[in-house]
């Protein structure tokens, strides 16, 4: 992830504050919700690309599992947002160990189709399970009051509720990618050989992402159920998994704020054309299309590269470490 | 006798034949796969896509200019080969040096592109095809029609033609080869770069072919790459990406096997692949036949 | 040390290969920093060095498996920096590459009959045959089920059939058995009698000596000293040392 001086940072923050703050005055709450549910979604399966260099197509397992749950515990059990999300995080992790233990161990379109096979599972189980209500959903879970307390019934409350989770999940990605773990990570990414041979433990290292990549997945999946009281077997659906791939390239990968511009985007997009819906699928394809061939490293990837230009001034050699980069 | 399991040997016969239809499908498009994966280590996500696209080219050809199957069977491959060589030539050619992951999303968003353009124009209905083979054989038990039979043995055929040619012909020999060290096979004058598109044009002409194949059984419509691609991709990864006769043994076998899995357990007929995929995966990495490719 | 009237010959008119100023990379790292040779028609050219120095690296670049590189490589008269590989093979240059390349999914007669004749002037394969004959006993076996001698001798083989009169071998000797190797010696002067002009990297430099005309050393991606055959009897501590001998 990109470091930028120190007085850039702490300004994009403040700016970035405001923003969030400012925003539901501007734009409808729940659209909102919307995007960050699926930057968060995106997020995790960016997270698993970037630093573990494993493409899963099974996210959605995650996402719509704990959906699933957590909406289930608060209609049907009572409980309240903050302990339902909880619990269907942990049972998204639960999940992503068990899939994991095996995904883990292999490598590229196999990793991929493990995830893809497991994913199909999940999906075939939920079809048939009594309490997802099959085809229909699972529908009108109730808004309870938050640790019994806080009223979440306005959208704007549940807007400020979603920020503080979802904020916290993209946290937690910051906090990981930056720390020495991250660099370890970095290094099995790299050249897994050498770093076994100095005594690292791919495996371990891989799989510890991958379950924080699955909590990530389901923590968004349970919020989505609490704000939007609604949960369909689409979220357990491939296609689901594919809009996530579509934001983090659109986004760009390897970059923290990727999938939330390319959250804003695609979601509204699937807005503004929800009136031709034949269109939207035409339109993403040529997105991915013309952003693989073109914009590779994505919206937030290509303008950091455009400021690391600006930087080195013409005329100026790059220096060796950036020339690398290219 | 036949009521031991509670199970008609006409229905046995009945799954058998859904199976052997499906596996022939599943063999042609996932010989198509690893091909295209082997030569050019591409997951091809395009290829439902073309397979629906060589459908609509069949009854395009009889809807608008009155060309029945047989010729179909020849036009409609070839043109999505034709779409094939340009889509390598103009696109997958310049993602060669890059990750694989780019080339999988390129091809992800041709199909998607392409359903779309299909879901326009003709919605999400099905356009019917009339079969070009009314006969059949009348069996005791049961009524095989005769373009079931035409359907499995020309797929075996074609498969096993196209195994041969490549394992045991001069011609196959410049694929095998740039399998293993394409940069040395160009120094010596073979055009590798034109192997690596013709590659890919067969490759996905096969799955334009099981289009045209498909299209008397199943309706033409847009939708019917996409339920086929996931299962698709689920043989050549338990046959192992690259390995033909991985994608032709599996192809076959799992199509059977999810063919038989409907009449003893209906419910898990949908899944019974995916479930044989990772129980596969968990002892053998790279699928049955497939390689290690360090 | 070098003779200028030996060792430049006639002109361009009876160069084969002829290379200015290359200037070759392996993605980012600068490896030829200005490489300048010629070889003759019919000589037998042998480049020397310690590993890393960027021998094998010049005969990549001129086959063009070198990403990237500049300045001027002409074989047979024509320029040919830049060039695609398929193109330049028919210049009439082949490349024998230290790990021989043999290919595990094609038998050895596949092997041996994969490169494609692209001229007139190659071995027939009767010649092969009979310059190889444990290769022809060899046909239907795996490539890579050779042995070490025989698998470079294939690889070798091959290269003779297309017609090049350019043959670039990267180490050819290489844990050979000394019979092999003396073999293999046998094979280079008889195609020096045959016309065949070749350009060879070597370690062994005993061996270099029996077979090659001239000899160029090179250190750090340049040519830092080049001598004739008949200089290494006068000067053989030097050039020892030179090499790391």
């Amino acid at each position: 992830m990109k470091n930028l001086s120190t007085v850039s940072t702490r300004i994009l923050m403040a700016a970035a504050l405001a923003a969030l703050l400012a925003a539901p005055f501007v734009a409808y709450p729940r659209f909102l919700v919307e995007i960050m549910c699926f930057a968060l979604l995106a997020a995790s399966v960016n997270l698993l690309v970037s630093y573990a260099g494993l493409l899963s197509f099974g996210h959605a397992m995650f996402f719509g599992a704990a959906a699933y749950v957590t909406g289930h515990a608060v209609k049907v059990g009572g409980m309240e947002p903050a302990s339902a999300i909880v619990l269907g995080t942990l049972l998204a992790a639960l999940i992503g160990w068990l899939t994991g233990l095996l995904a883990i161990r292999r490598r590229g379109i196999y990793f991929s189709m493990v995830t893809l096979a497991f994913s199909q599972l999940v999906y075939f189980v939920a079809l048939h399970m009594e309490f997802t209500k099959g085809e229909d959903g699972l529908q009108d879970v109730p808004r309870r009051a938050l640790l019994g307390v806080v009223d979440l019934d306005s959208n704007l409350a549940m807007y400020f509720f979603v920020v503080a989770v979802v904020g916290a999940g993209f946290l937690l990605i910051y906090r990981l990618v930056n720390s020495p773990f991250g660099q370890v990570l970095k290094a099995v990414r790299d050249h897994e050989p050498r770093a076994v041979s100095l005594g690292f433990r791919a495996t371990r290292c891989k799989l510890i992402v991958y379950v924080i990549s699955a909590a990530l997945a389901g923590l968004a999946g349970a919020v989505k159920a609490v704000a939007f009281q609604v949960v369909t077997l689409t979220d357990l659906t491939w296609v689901t998994s594919g809009e996530a791939l579509l934001i983090c390239i659109l986004g760009g990968i390897h970059t923290l704020l990727g999938p939330v511009v390319g959250a804003i985007i695609i979601v509204s997009m699937s807005h503004y054309l929800a009136s031709f819906a034949e269109w939207v699928l035409i339109i993403q394809g040529v997105v991915f299309v013309v952003v693989v061939m073109l914009f590779r490293k994505g919206i937030v990837g290509e303008f950091y590269a455009w400021l690391e230009r600006r930087a080195a001034k013409p005329g100026t050699a790059l220096p060796a470490a950036q020339a690398q980069k290219e | 006798m036949s009521s031991l399991l509670e199970i008609s040997i006409s229905s046995f016969l009945g799954q058998l034949m859904i199976g052997l239809i499906n596996g022939s499908f599943y063999a042609l498009m996932s010989l198509g796969l690893s091909i295209i994966f082997g030569l050019l280590h591409v997951v091809n996500f395009a290829h439902g896509a073309l397979f629906m696209l060589g459908a609509f080219v069949a009854w395009g050809l009889l809807e608008y200019a009155g060309i029945g199957y047989w010729p179909a069977l020849l036009i409609a491959p070839l043109i999505v080969a034709g779409i094939g060589l340009l889509i390598e030539r103009l696109l997958l050619r310049r993602l060669y040096g890059l990750d694989q992951v780019y080339s999988l999303l390129l091809t992800f968003g041709l199909a998607m592109l392409i359903e779309g353009v299909f879901r326009l124009k003709f919605g999400a209905s099905g356009q019917p095809y009339p079969s070009p083979i009314k006969a059949g054989l009348e069996l005791e038990m049961a009524f095989i029609p005769g373009y079931r039979i035409w359907v499995i043995v020309a797929s075996l055929a074609i498969c096993l033609t196209i195994w041969f040619v490549i394992e045991r012909t001069k011609l196959g020999s410049y694929l095998r080869a740039a399998n293993e060290n394409a940069p040395l096979v160009r120094t010596f004058g073979i055009n590798v770069p034109r192997i690596l598109m013709l590659t890919y044009g067969l490759g996905v002409g096969l799955a334009g072919l099981s289009g045209v194949m498909a299209a008397p059984i199943y309706q033409v419509n847009p939708l019917m790459g996409n339920s086929m691609i996931v299962v698709v991709f689920a043989v050549v990864v338990i046959g192992g990406m690259g390995s033909l006769i991985g994608s032709i043994i599996a192809g076959f076998g799992l199509g059977v096997l999810e063919g038989l899995t409907k009449l003893f357990l209906p419910e898990a007929a949908g899944i019974v692949i995916f479930i044989a995929m990772i129980v596969v995966l968990a002892f053998r990495p790279f699928g049955l036949f497939g390689q290690d490719p360090r | 040390m070098s003779d200028t009237k030996r060792t430049s010959g006639a002109g361009p008119a009876t160069a084969c290969l002829s290379i200015r100023q290359l200037v070759g990379y392996y993605g980012q790292s600068l490896v030829l920093r200005g490489i300048d040779l010629v070889v003759n028609r019919g000589e037998i050219v042998c480049l020397l060095g310690r590993n890393g120095a960027g021998k094998t690296t010049t005969l990549r670049a001129i086959v063009g498996l070198l990403s990237r590189c500049e300045g001027s490589i002409e074989i047979n008269g024509q320029q040919s920096t830049q060039w695609q590989p398929e193109a330049i093979a028919k210049l009439g240059v082949a490349y024998c590459p230290e790990e021989r390349g043999i290919f595990a999914s094609l038998s050895t007669e596949e092997n041996l009959l994969l490169p494609p004749v692209l001229r007139s002037g190659g071995l027939s394969l009767d010649e092969i045959y009979e310059l190889f004959p444990n290769l022809a006993q060899r046909l239907s076996s795996q490539g890579t089920k050779l042995s070490g001698g025989e698998q470079q001798m294939l690889a070798m083989a091959r290269i003779l059939r297309t017609g090049a009169n350019l043959l670039l071998l990267d180490e050819c000797t290489e844990g050979l058995a000394p019979v092999i190797v003396a073999k293999i010696r046998q094979t280079i002067r008889l195609l020096k009698e045959r016309g065949f002009t070749v350009l060879m990297v070597e370690q062994n430099f005993r061996f270099a000596s029996r077979v090659a005309d001239r000899f160029y050393v090179i250190e750090e991606g340049l040519v830092i000293d080049q001598f004739h055959r008949d200089d290494i009897a006068e000067n053989r501590t030097r050039i020892e040392e030179m090499l790391g001998l």
